[in-house]
């Protein structure tokens, strides 16, 4: 292990259904600044993985640390505080209002503004500068206008991302960033993570596995709810237990 | 470009070009618009086209008060909730019975019945914000049931089913007294709504009324820019209640008398559909919907005695179905085809 926090990590991190242990014994380490993939067959445990991480679920055993510290007993919003954002794998955004505005309200509430009475929204200008901003480094700026709902899926995909960069994270979980988008229009997205800042952390849980050698630097594979192999793209892809599970009997597909 | 730090992308630009038209619209949204002055100027001229009908004007007033607090927590907060009228009630029943006691300055008593109603809408909301869908609906319709089966057993404290007696009200500021046409009733329940009317602008336009808004919408996310969505509910919560508190007060004050149906189910369900019919979240829902309740019920009642709620259910049947949003949703698509 190196001296270095990471900048996520888990230890001996357990959770059981009943009788059902979904996540065996993880031990995970993300670095700061990492192109990391999580990948795995159906019911391998990634999304379970990413509710502990988050804190949407409570682990029956061991420790989430964020940037070295402990965050295994904080709420959700606690840990977004400390720097921990995520996508959704369906679009979970606010549809009835504008683009804009669903990144202004992370970036308010990032900015501790969010739980004010009296200004009006509209009169914190740096933060309506700021969102637009974004937009504009997310290639987002011409529909900043318009309502969510209205967009294609494939942009509105795009404003998960961006509505996530809004808390200006130092470790972002990107959750099938592609997923719902035809092949050919997830190319934008691959450019938009591509050019992502270089020391925010990235975990990218995907299936598509062109998407996932382009991207990733690291990848780890979850099989029955443990690790079953991590290693980088080149060793992943030569390793006979990784075909075995995604090709093999035992394998979703 | 993924050299740049994360920081440097939301940190303001330089202030050199001018305003993207999206920020501009944002900026601007809050400001104060030519055709809100509308239901007040109607408001003043009825104080003068209709002197018969003062008290009929102060009671729609208390009513447009009470939909518009209750459409901060359900249009903007998206709390499904039948059971308003627990704070109504107890506002109406804390002010009457203090009045009742002795204590008769009116401006003090609403303030009085704000207080206890936020209190209940505190103490239940702690219970009913944990829960959510049919479960939370019914747990505020129980709330208010509750409350009203309790007013009804305390005939000591509440007049029970006859309805609290010997409330007394002392004039306003000392001098405008209640009078028999409803002059002071009038003004008086116009200044308070306009005054909440106000509060609820100012809040729905806040960066806490932005959170509402993003919390009925999709409150997954929420929670995953580190919102914290309970408290967030429940301040609004409380507040909605006091103002509900408020209206029940100037029932009690206006008609000096407060009977069980001020926590009555029909008062929960009413205002809702009041609602729906002017249009949900959208801050002037309560000033159509009220009026056009209140003229329907009357024709319908006229027209048809026994089965006159059927047809408010066929109406309201005809809004859910055709009219998505209300008479305003009606008027915002009007607008938007002309502009085009």
């Amino acid at each position: 292990m190196s001296d270095i926090a990471a900048a996520l990590e888990t230890r001996g991190l357990e959770r059981s259904f009943g009788a059902l242990r979904v996540t065996r014994h993880v031990d995970f380490r993300l670095e700061p600044g990492a192109r990391h993939a999580l990948i795995g067959p159906n019911g391998a445990g990634k999304t379970t993985f990413i509710n502990l991480v988050t804190g949407a679920l409570t682990p029956s055993a061991g420790t989430i640390l964020l940037g070295g510290a402990d965050v295994t007993a904080l709420a959700q919003e606690q840990r977004v505080k400390r720097g921990l954002g995520r996508t959704f794998q369906i679009n979970t955004l606010f549809r009835g209002l504008s683009v804009l505005e669903n990144v202004c309200l992370s970036i308010g509430e990032h900015r501790g503004l969010a739980g004010g009475l009296f200004r009006p929204a509209g009169s914190h200008r740096d933060v309506l500068l700021a969102a637009y901003a974004l937009l504009e480094r997310l290639r987002l700026a011409d529909d900043a206008s318009r309502l969510v709902r209205e967009l294609p899926y494939g942009r509105q995909r795009l404003v998960e991302i961006a509505v996530a960069l809004g808390l200006e994270p130092t470790v972002l979980l990107l959750d099938e960033p592609a997923a719902g988008v035809p092949s050919a229009e997830s190319g934008i997205i691959v450019d938009v993570i591509e050019s992502l800042p270089a020391d925010l952390a990235l975990l990218i849980i995907e299936h598509d596995m062109d998407l996932v050698f382009r991207l990733a630097r690291r990848i780890t594979v979850l099989d029955q709810g443990a690790i079953l192999v991590e290693g980088t793209p080149q060793e992943i892809a030569a390793d006979s237990r990784v075909r075995e599970v995604y090709l093999g009997e035992r394998g979703g597909r | 470009m993924s050299d740049t730090p994360l920081a440097a992308v939301v940190a303001p630009p330089p202030h050199d070009r001018p305003l993207p038209e999206a920020v501009r619209l944002l900026a601007r949204r809050h400001r104060p618009r030519s055709y809100e002055a509308i239901p007040w100027l109607v408001a003043i001229a009825g104080y003068f086209a209709f002197p018969d009908y003062l008290q009929l004007g102060a009671q729609v007033f208390i009513a447009i008060l009470f939909a518009l607090a209750t459409d901060l927590i359900l249009g903007y907060g998206g709390v499904i909730t039948l059971g308003q009228a627990a704070f109504f009630g107890s506002g109406a029943y804390v002010c009457g019975i203090v009045s009742a006691h002795g204590w008769t300055e009116p401006l003090t008593l609403v303030v009085i019945g704000a207080a206890a109603a936020a209190l209940v809408g505190l103490v239940s909301g702690f219970v009913v914000l944990r829960t959510s869908g049919l479960t939370q609906l019914m747990l505020t319709l129980i709330v208010a049931v509750m409350l009203g089966e309790a007013a009804n057993k305390a005939t000591s404290v509440t007049g029970g089913a006859n309805g609290l007696q010997g409330m007394v009200i002392s004039p306003i500021l000392g001098i405008f007294d209640f009078d028999l046409y409803g002059q002071t009733a009038y003004i008086y329940c116009l200044v308070l709504l306009f005054l909440g009317w106000l509060a609820v602008r100012i809040i729905v336009y806040s960066p806490f009324g932005r959170t509402l808004t993003g919390i009925r919408e999709s409150e997954a996310r929420m929670h995953a820019i580190g919102s914290p969505v309970f408290r967030r509910r429940l301040t609004a919560y409380v507040i909605s209640a006091a103002l509900c508190g408020v209206a029940g007060a100037l029932l009690a004050e206006t008609t000096s008398l407060v009977a069980l149906d001020a926590l009555s189910f029909e008062r929960s369900g009413a205002v809702v559909i009041m609602l729906i019919i002017g249009g949900l979240g959208r801050l002037y829902g309560a000033f159509l919907g009220v009026p056009i309740y209140m003229i329907l019920q009357d024709r319908f009642a006229q027209a048809d005695p026994t089965y006159w709620y059927f047809w408010i259910g066929i109406f309201l049947l005809a809004i859910v179905l055709f009219a998505r949003g209300g008479i305003l949703g009606l008027i915002e698509r009007a607008a938007r085809l002309v502009r085009k």
